[in-house]
């Protein structure tokens, strides 16, 4: 380390004393604050420290607090203020004279007050909201320094509300013509956006423009903008492409001046930004991905190894080939490059060397295998974090082979792991292992001990649960559920007869439920001992009371014969006066059930185990009482949403007077309170009490869903195969089956260091080839084919297979792996650059089309939905022409015209009187073309999809498949066409609900069909609609929409411009909003104005209007979340666009 | 995104804190002892990422240090920041500290906690690298010191550097200062 930097703590009391040193020198003898900080130092204690500041601060305060002090004075206690802070002692006086200071000070001490309120407080402060006339002021002043002191402490935080306020004078400062100014202006317009998203939509184009402009610092601001939305919402800018390839072509090419430069590497960091949004871009888009292969390649052979910076953009680079359209010759330089960074002796590239090879490895196993020697080395590394990233590689390549020596490494890991982060994702990961792949009952069951003994009370309760289900629902052979159960026992029983003390909570109870269930399988064990063990753990100091709830219930399901019952009302004397109630509860069914075997075999039946149990969901049995309750005058039960929309009300200050309702706390009392040990006993046999409901709901919650187990019935299909395979990894060579020797040969001759072994190397050679078992490429096909896939992490491989086993293609998500495939690909589907083309019609394009389309469209209602994006296509190229920057026209899409006039021609009779919008093409695969088109009736939308045929051959088995998450989409036709002659054209009619409403909402399709004698693929097609088609006009009278006002909760406000227009201007603006959106316009008084409308199927939403200074008022009410958000923005856009 | 830049020494004095993301006073102290923590017991020669403090958020967090003398620099960021570029992030910040201070020390961060905050504020911007040449980042800071003796304004400073405006097709803006290689004098780079 640097020894210029050699003053350390330790020697401070002697350089203070010294004035001579340089670091001493600069402080001012008489400096408070340089006499708080010796204070400081020369102290021992922390207590004493304490002391210190308490005075320090109370000093403060007095003279913050004096109206004598001066505003330099002030200046200089604010420092002490945030000296005093950052050593974590609360300073809140001072907050209020931070933003005076800023307010009211020269530019130093303001600088100084904006520090300090940046550093005090918070977004949601409330004193945030007095520093918002002072950012205003500063903002427009013309001292350059004040303005970048505003828009920097505007970037740190704001209160989200007042964004309005300033949003405009920010705005401006995007055409200063200090690039300085223009730089800070649009990170603070990116703040905005990551808070408050909606109220910087109309800006998007401004964006564009930074991104243009002609200071490459400016446009590495806004790059970051780009970053973010780019990643929600990649369609949307696929048109930008070129324009980012364009730039970071220039800049590999050394076009930026030299102060761009680090390290004689042109804006590193530019490039970096650049290569991620490449990569979302291209990912799953062969077209996209094709602009960026050849600058990808530049990057790749200009980053010469020389700096660090350098391997910075050389790993970007490398994770982006792998992660958009794949190219063979890029992966071949990738793969060398992550081999340079895994072999590097710099510890931080391997580090990145195992990230990016966790990434890759599941396209391309065979690079992992290429480097299983060095994997094997950092598993023993001294660094921890190298030691877990390799585990998460291996993690990544587990299969049913190596599963129990990868396995293992993790365990000794975890061993030695004693931070709290790591042990609990290391745990979760083994857990999963274990359940997918595990070779037999012993090695599972083992594991899962080692498992619940480590992961200790910290894991993830989903584990335990998802064992426990595991055990109790079974798999399809009896036989092997009672070797797995029986198994268990055994091992539980002598882990509590050895030293029970030592193991979790959480793990005592996974032993006490399964002895409860389970021990009676075990026919020589005498239910007798297992409750005396399990009674020995009630003993035990360090049971939690939770714990002794789970043991209470165990013995309560084996308390029979004469010896059980002995132990058992010990048991329940002790605790039926426990100070908990649920142990008192436990204990006292324990009491009677083991005194009254005939009530204990009706209520806890054995055997059962799977039978669904019958649900009252009902609660019918409740009837009496409730009616009885109502009789007596309890209120009557309310759903919670509607409790909710009355506190709501009841916020807005209502004036009704109150209604006769009565706290009901139903839905607060916790009826899935997944530990409880009533909830999993349950699951095994007790039925016939009100507490089924929270049955059912307990048994949802367990978060098994997404949780493949393929353990579950494939573990055991191919069970003892595995069993055997897995043995002969084990030992070695002599054993070894054609197919594995085939195996190590490949791995001899990709790694050179193999083959003269000493004994140690020896070793290393037989875990990595256990390790890497199933990783070549023969087994990996026969192991796909047996065994259900891993998790999708990343994109899978398994095209090849997929298509020969006679799979659906899919192909938009599929990725290849091998080179050879990558080839095979492009030869055989030239669909594939044809759809995604297609796909890559920007949604601008599309949008604006669609408002064409509407506004020629034959007017039996006189709608023109203006969309939002259409302006951005238009203004895109010109901008970019403005600024002379070459190439940065959107990417080309193809011409939709053909098939307008076509389809309109086959849109159904009962709908094309209807306005509908323009037809869109959605995707064209060989002869195969789909379009759309949506009409909106007065009650519902339709969205009619057309495919036509244009070859001369039948198209089979048309499938199509729609869904959305903000719409719900249902079928119209009866009896879709599934067969489609030569030339012809089908028609798929939908109809279109909003569940959730969003600005805009995307339906996305598959279609999968099948030609004659071909297998069947599949595309995916997305189409996208404003809210606007679903808004209906809702006549309401002024009477009707009072009522109505007041019962909805879901509210918003925002001032619009108003549009002047000779006459009166709320007239105007809200005839424009009545043509554009379809709103109803029940009022119009003076000032104000009503509207309303209601969103399919009868949402309705109300909106109130004043004009008030200059501006529209809005106010939107609805019961839908979300929807007066939605419809503001709408209505912005309409106003806007007028 | 970053979400914070602590500098503590190695006793885990906190040096500079600041938080782009919000957090409670209380828990900021938390994040600060359990960084130092975790920082502290790693030797030299391990490697400068560290993942999950389980503190500032799972998974998708790193903590990426670099150690010089008596002082740990940490920037905790998410996954959208590149890992070797916030490292040589750090140094440039280093390197422009020591500029401004003329060697600096850990002395000239506590007595001048507030300059190294405006230092800051010219590199990383709401949580966002602003300005990763040094020397943009000194001229900036010199500019609002110089308020100190003439409150004047901007104007007088001095634009970013021109040396060789090529044909880049990003339009050209003067740049009038010729700053040649950049000579590091301190902190050499720490073995990588």
């Amino acid at each position: 380390m640097s020894d210029v930097v050699e003053k350390t703590l330790t020697a401070l009391p002697s350089l203070l004393s010294l004035d001579s040193q340089p670091g001493s020198a600069k402080l001012s003898s008489t400096s408070k604050l340089g006499n708080l900080i010796r204070g400081i130092t020369e102290l021992t204690s922390k207590h004493e420290e304490e002391k210190l500041i308490q005075r320090e601060l109370a000093s403060i305060k007095e003279q913050v607090s004096s109206p004598n002090t001066s505003m330099r004075q002030m200046k200089e206690l604010m420092v002490r203020a945030i000296y005093c802070e950052s050593l974590g002692y609360e300073a809140s006086f001072s907050y209020i004279h931070a933003i005076k200071l800023a307010q009211q000070g020269t530019v130093l001490e303001k600088r100084v007050g904006y520090l300090a309120v940046s550093l005090f407080l918070n977004e949601s402060h409330e004193l945030l909201l007095l520093l918002v006339n002072t950012v205003l002021k500063d903002l427009q002043s013309t001292n350059l320094i004040e303005v970048c002191m505003a828009l920097t402490v505007v970037s740190q935080m704001f209160p989200k509300d007042m964004i309005p306020a300033i949003l405009p004078l920010v705005e401006e400062k995007l055409n200063h013509p200090k690039e300085i100014i223009r730089r800070k202006a649009v990170l603070a317009l990116y703040k905005f956006y990551l808070i408050a998203p909606n109220q910087v939509q109309h800006i998007h184009n401004k964006f564009r423009k930074a991104l243009c402009d002609k200071d490459p610092g400016v446009m590495t601001a806004s790059l970051h903008i780009y970053l973010q939305m780019i990643q929600e919402n990649p369609e949307g800018y696929k048109d930008l492409t070129a324009s980012f390839v364009t730039i970071l072509k220039q800049v590999v090419g050394g076009k930026l001046p030299m102060d761009f430069n680090y390290h004689s590497v042109p804006a590193p960091w530019l490039q970096i930004q650049l290569l991620r949004i490449l990569s979302l871009l291209g990912k799953n888009d062969p077209s996209t991905s094709a602009i960026m292969y050849e600058v990808l390649d530049e990057s790749l052979r200009r980053a010469e190894m020389n700096h660090n910076i350098t391997y910075a953009i050389l790993y970007e680079c490398v994770k982006c080939i792998y992660t958009i359209h794949p190219k063979s010759d890029l992966l071949e330089k990738a793969a060398k490059c992550i081999g340079n960074f895994v072999l590097s002796p710099k510890i931080n590239l391997k580090y990145l060397g195992l990230k990016a090879l966790t990434y890759v490895v599941q396209q391309d196993p065979k690079l992992a295998l290429q480097h299983q020697m060095t994997i094997i080395e950092c598993l023993d590394h001294p660094d921890l974090i190298i030691k877990r990233e390799t585990l998460e590689l291996l993690f990544r390549i587990t299969n049913a082979q190596n599963v129990v020596v990868i396995v293992k490494k993790m365990l000794e890991f975890l061993r030695i792991s004693t931070d709290d982060y790591t042990t609990i994702d290391l745990v979760g990961k083994v857990a999963e292992l274990a359940e997918k792949y595990a070779p037999d009952n012993e090695w599972f069951i083992e594991t899962m001990n080692t498992v619940f003994s480590l992961g200790g009370d910290m894991m993830q309760p989903d584990i335990p649960n998802s064992f426990l289900k595991l055990l109790s629902e079974g798999f399809d052979s009896v036989e092997e559920d009672r070797k797995l159960r029986l198994f268990a026992v055994d091992s539980y029983v002598s882990l509590l007869q050895g030293e029970p003390g030592k193991l979790p909570q959480r793990f005592l109870q996974v032993i006490s439920w399964v002895l409860g269930e389970y021990s009676h399988l075990k026919e020589e064990l005498e239910p007798a001992i297992v409750l005396r063990l399990l009674a020995k753990l009630l003993d035990m100091k360090q049971t939690s009371s939770e714990t002794k709830s789970w043991v209470l219930v165990a013995m309560t399901k084996l308390c029979e014969g004469r010896a059980g019952v002995s132990v058992t009302q010990e048991v329940s004397e002790t605790y039926s006066s426990s100070m908990d109630t649920v142990l008192r509860q436990r204990a006292q069914e324990l009491q009677y059930l083991s005194q009254d075997s005939e009530l204990r075999g009706r209520v806890l039946f054995r055997d059962t185990g799977l039978e669904p149990l019958e649900v009252d969901s009902s609660l019918s049995f409740l009837d009496g009482f409730v009616s009885e309750a109502l009789a007596t005058g309890a209120a009557p039960y309310k759903p919670p949403h509607q409790r909710q929309e009355e506190l709501a009300q009841a916020k807005a200050l209502s004036l009704e007077p109150y209604g006769l309702s009565l706290p009901i706390s139903m839905s607060s009392c916790s009826i899935n309170d997944r530990q409880s040990p009533t909830l999993l006993s349950m699951s095994s046999g007790l039925s016939g009490d009100s507490a089924d409901l929270s049955h059912k709901g307990g048994s949802t919650t367990l978060k098994l869903d997404g949780v493949k187990r393929v353990w579950g019935r494939e573990g055991y299909l191919a069970q003892r195969e595995a069993v055997e395979e897995a043995a002969q990894v084990e030992v070695p060579s002599p054993l070894r089956s054609p197919s594995q020797q085939v195996d190590a040969d490949s791995s001899h001759s990709q790694t050179p260091t193999l083959t003269p072994t000493p004994e140690p190397e020896q070793e290393k050679q037989q875990l990595a080839s256990s390790l890497f078992f199933g990783l070549s490429s023969q087994s990996s096909v026969c192991l796909m084919g047996k065994s259900e896939p891993m998790p999708q992490r990343f994109r899978r491989k398994a095209k090849g297979q997929s298509s020969s086993s006679g799979a659906t293609e899919q192909i938009s998500t599929s990725l290849v792996s091998t080179p050879t495939n990558v080839d095979n690909l492009l030869c055989h589907n030239p669909l594939d650059s044809n759809i995604t083309s297609e796909l890559a019609v920007s949604p601008s394009a599309q949008t604006s089309e669609l408002s064409q389309g509407l506004t020629t469209a034959n007017g039996t209602c006189e709608i023109e939905v203006e969309l939002s994006d259409s302006n951005i296509k238009g203004s895109n190229p010109s901008l970019i022409g403005d600024n002379d920057l070459v190439a940065a026209d959107p990417a080309a899409h193809e011409d939709p015209d053909r098939p307008k006039d076509f389809f309109i021609s086959h849109l159904p009779a009962e709908l094309s009187e209807l306005c509908h919008s323009e037809i869109t093409p959605l995707c064209t695969i060989q002869s195969l073309d789909l379009s759309a088109c949506h009409v909106q009736k007065e009650d519902s939308l339709v969205l009619v999809i057309f495919i036509s045929n244009s070859s001369d051959s039948a198209i089979q088995h048309i499938l199509l498949d729609l869904d959305s998450e903000q719409i719900e989409v249902s079928c119209v036709s009866d009896s879709p066409v599934e067969d489609l002659t030569g030339h012809s054209v089908a028609v798929y009619q939908y109809s279109l609900t909003v569940k959730t409403p969003s600005v805009h909402v995307e339906v996305v399709g598959t279609v999968s069909y099948q030609l004659p004698v071909e297998t069947s693929q599949a595309v995916q097609f997305s189409y996208k609609l404003p809210l606007t088609s679903f808004i209906r006009p809702l006549a309401v009278s002024t009477e009707e929409y009072g009522t109505m006002w007041l019962a909805f909760s879901h509210d918003t406000k925002q001032n619009l411009t108003l549009i002047s227009d000779g006459q009166g201007s709320l007239t105007a603006t809200l005839n424009v909003l009545k043509r554009k959106l379809q709103l109803h316009v029940v009022e119009i008084i003076g000032m104000e104005g009503i509207l309303s409308c209601r969103l399919l199927q009868d949402q309705p939403c109300l909106m109130h209007c004043r004009v008030h200074a200059g501006t529209l008022a809005v106010w939107l009410r609805s019961p839908v979340p979300d929807l007066p958000d939605c419809l503001i923005y709408h209505c912005q856009r309409a106003l806007q666009e007028h | 995104m970053i979400k914070a830049i602590l500098i503590f020494n190695n006793h885990g004095k906190p040096r500079l804190i600041r938080f782009y993301q919000y957090f409670a006073e209380d828990m900021q102290q938390q994040i600060i002892r359990e960084t130092f923590h975790l920082v502290s017991k790693r030797d030299d020669n391990v490697c400068n990422f560290l993942e999950g403090g389980s503190l500032i958020g799972g998974s998708d967090y790193k903590l990426i240090y670099r150690h010089y003398a008596t002082l740990y620099f940490v920037f905790c960021v998410d996954s959208s920041e590149s890992e070797l570029g916030i490292l040589d992030l750090i140094q440039v910040f280093v390197e422009t500290l020591d500029k401004c201070f003329e060697n600096v020390c850990e002395l000239d961060l506590i007595f001048h906690m507030d300059k190294v905050h405006y230092i800051l504020q010219e590199v990383v911007m709401g949580g966002m690298v602003l300005e990763t040449n040094m020397n943009e980042i000194v001229a900036q800071v010199e500019v609002q010191n110089r308020m100190e003796k003439s409150e004047g304004g901007l104007s007088a400073a001095p634009a970013r550097a021109v040396s060789a405006v090529k044909n880049m097709n990003l339009p050209e803006i003067p740049r009038n200062i010729n700053i040649g290689d950049i000579n590091i004098k301190v902190p050499s780079l720490s073995p990588f």
